[in-house]
């Protein structure tokens, strides 16, 4: 492990701990530490995402392990931006393990080099929004969980201490469809750039990929979610379980499309 | 430099008693100028809230002797008994005195523990006695630790953020649900105690609007009239159901006053937004099945206390967290309060050597005949000097080490050794 990548995990370590320790005690001296520790741990991870990518001599997302690196990167940057919007910290010791884990995993074994082509910025543009779509439909995934377990103890009139700390269920709903929302928008111009970068090589913009339908067909899932959340009988858990649903989409596409059915789709 | 404090609070007097020694804000202004024009306090504080009446002051002369001239002031001024106030009043001296505004602003001394008014009480009494004058350094310095204590428990501690009471836990689980009340509206189905206190502080939440139901019509007008809210006829009450996000209802019923049906037909006509019936009939006023249907909360009055109960569980376990950081302030003030009195020791030191010093100088010069030019004034120079190193460095000390401050504890002792309360007298 690098320099960059050692103070990345223990930052992203300090940062769950303080997210956890607010949970329990909310502090705003503990939360702003948890989100200090954060923000800081993303812009080592980014220094570490740039040292992979020369270790490469490609991008870093040229590999599993790169792109897995790059999907925690913009989780916990997406998270970031949602606690600053919505002012809620109870998420982060949901959030925190996932990016851990992502982030040490992808640094799991030694970076060999691995030149590949220059590709451009479109296609760049293209991997980064897709990878930004997969994080934000990783979020929406965590509030849907979120949302389901206070809904049940809600219900069962069982509301523990926990429960006071989370947001209210209507900000829940609202913070799930935006991030689900971001992720909808990100997908489909990621979707889009790449259509046309692919037309700018290939001259056809749809080559039939089973990533190219996969993706379209997680991008109405979602919009389907969004609809169905906002004002029809739907709302509420229902669309919190459509929302689980379809991440189990993201993650087929993620993993078994990319490694095992595309044939121009690698690790984004 | 002695802190005293006479009171009492609702753990040592019912309310008959608490209500005749209340103080006004006017009497509480009186009381604290006459204790000071008569000599006894040189600083003082009335906090006086519906469970307590207290005095807080620093002696003119000892406490010994101000308690119980404070003790009689106390009874004159509410025109009682000393006898039949005296078991009810509680006197603590120095930092018995301290550890008791403490547990105060942080709420252990409540009724309700960890309850968030009282902080606001203490405020609002130091600022009145601070703008009154009648507050000084000693005074001033613990009320301000004591108000940072306050805070500090509700930052760190969990002491005050569970609701206690049941109509309050309604509320916060309509705010779970809901979020700010500020654009939802409610509904209020008969009338009673804890209904009314629902209400109160959903208005205090900034509830949109208020519908109010009721078999009587003119019963319900008044209430509307009360609580500023709309009418809605009693028969109309399902059809009116399509509107409120919550419901809370309080109705001498036999029978369930809402069926499943009822409700039902109502969460279809809702597209199933979120409905939170909160029922406090006793028999139950909702079905109970109703409480199955999607999107639909139900509460009934065993339900909200036994998360109230729960809650109040929750707030006792952390008085140990509570108790750490009064002690910690009241190290803290000990150390000020010590810092203190150690420097006007050592400035009475330093006056008494520098006296000392200046009748030896007049002694030996009267005794040693013709000194040259400029002698005498080079030895008063060099006594002098001598006299500030001796003095400085105590001084330094003192204001540098807190540990210091905190281990000399008896500092009579030390005046008696210099003979400081006798250049006193």
């Amino acid at each position: 492990m690098t320099g960059w990548v050692l103070a990345t995990l223990l930052l992203y370590v300090l940062s769950f701990a303080a997210y956890l320790r607010n949970l329990y005690v909310e502090n705003k001296a503990i939360g702003l530490t948890a989100a200090a520790s954060l923000a800081a741990g993303l812009a080592l991870h980014y220094f570490a995402l740039m040292e992979r990518a020369q270790l490469l001599k490609a991008v870093p997302y040229e590999d599993l392990w790169g792109s897995l690196s790059l999907f925690a990167w913009l989780l916990g940057a997406t998270f970031l931006c949602l606690e600053l919007v919505h002012r809620g910290r109870a998420f982060g010791p949901f959030i925190l393990p996932l990016v851990i884990a992502l982030f040490s995993l992808s640094h799991f074994r030694d970076v060999s080099p691995h030149p590949a082509p220059a590709r451009g910025a479109l296609f760049a543009l293209h991997v980064t929004l897709n990878i930004l779509a997969y994080s934000a439909f990783s979020l929406a995934f965590v509030l849907s969980t979120v949302y389901l377990i206070q809904n049940r103890l809600l219900r069962a009139r069982k509301p523990g201490g926990m429960l006071w700390r989370f947001p209210p269920m209507d900000v829940l709903e609202r913070m799930c469809r935006s991030s689900a929302f971001v992720g909808v928008l990100s997908l489909a111009a990621g979707i889009a750039c790449g259509f046309v970068w692919a037309d700018r090589l290939h001259g056809h913009y749809w080559s039939g990929d089973p990533k190219e339908i996969v993706s379209l067909l997680i991008l109405v899932l979602y919009l389907t979610y969004l609809w169905l959340s906002r004002g029809t009988a739907w709302r509420g858990s229902r669309a919190a379980v459509l929302c689980l649903c379809n991440f189990a989409f993201v993650l087929f596409s993620y993993s078994i499309v990319n490694i095992y059915l595309s044939r121009y789709h690698r690790f984004y | 430099m002695e802190i005293v404090l006479l009171g009492l609070n609702h753990r040592t007097a019912p309310v008959e008693l608490r209500e005749r020694v209340a103080f006004t804000p006017e009497k509480a202004g009186r009381a604290a100028a006459e204790l000071r024009e008569r000599g006894v306090l040189a600083e003082t504080l009335v906090l006086s809230t519906c469970n307590r009446s207290e005095v807080y002051g620093v002696p003119q002369e000892s406490a010994a002797e101000t308690i119980p001239q404070l003790e009689r002031y106390f009874a004159s001024l509410h025109e009682m008994d000393l006898a039949v106030l005296g078991e009810s009043l509680y006197r603590h001296r120095d930092h018995g005195v301290v550890r008791h505004v403490f547990r105060v602003a942080a709420g252990l001394d409540s009724m309700l523990l960890g309850e968030a008014e009282i902080l606001g009480q203490v405020r609002d009494a130091y600022m009145a006695a601070y703008e009154l004058g009648a507050t000084g350094p000693v005074l001033n310095r613990m009320f301000q630790a004591a108000l940072e204590v306050g805070k500090r428990v509700r930052t760190e501690t969990e002491i005050g953020t569970r609701p206690v009471s049941v109509a309050f836990a309604g509320v916060k689980l309509a705010e779970q649900i809901f979020g700010k009340l500020s654009k939802h509206c409610a509904l209020i189905l008969g009338a009673g105690t804890v209904s009314e206190q629902v209400v109160e502080h959903l208005r205090d939440r900034g509830i949109a609007r208020l519908l109010v139901a009721n078999r009587s019509p003119e019963r319900a007008k008044e209430l509307a009239g009360r609580w500023k809210a709309e009418v809605i006829e009693w028969e109309k009450i399902e059809g009116a159901l399509a509107e409120p996000d919550m419901l809370v209802s309080s109705v001498g019923a036999e029978q369930a006053v809402m069926s499943r049906a009822m409700i039902e037909r109502a969460m279809q006509k809702r597209e199933n937004r979120a409905l939170f019936l909160i029922d406090l009939g006793v028999p139950r006023n909702v079905a109970v099945d109703a409480g199955k249907l999607y999107n639909v909360y139900l509460y009934n009055i065993d339900d909200l206390s036994e998360i109230v109960e729960g809650n109040k569980r929750a707030r006792a376990g952390e008085i140990p967290h509570v108790e750490a950081i009064i002690e910690e302030h009241v190290l803290k003030f000990q150390a000020w309060q010590t810092g203190v009195e150690v420097t006007t020791v050592l400035r009475d030191l330093r006056a008494k050597l520098a006296a000392d010093k200046n009748a030896f100088l007049r002694e030996r010069f009267a005794n040693s005949g013709d000194l040259p030019p400029g002698e005498q004034e080079r030895m008063a120079a060099l006594a002098e000097e001598l006299l500030e190193q001796l003095v400085i460095s105590p001084f330094e000390k003192v204001k540098n080490e807190r540990d210091l401050r905190k281990r000399i504890a008896d500092l009579e002792a030390v005046r008696r050794l210099f003979g400081l309360d006798q250049e006193k007298m």
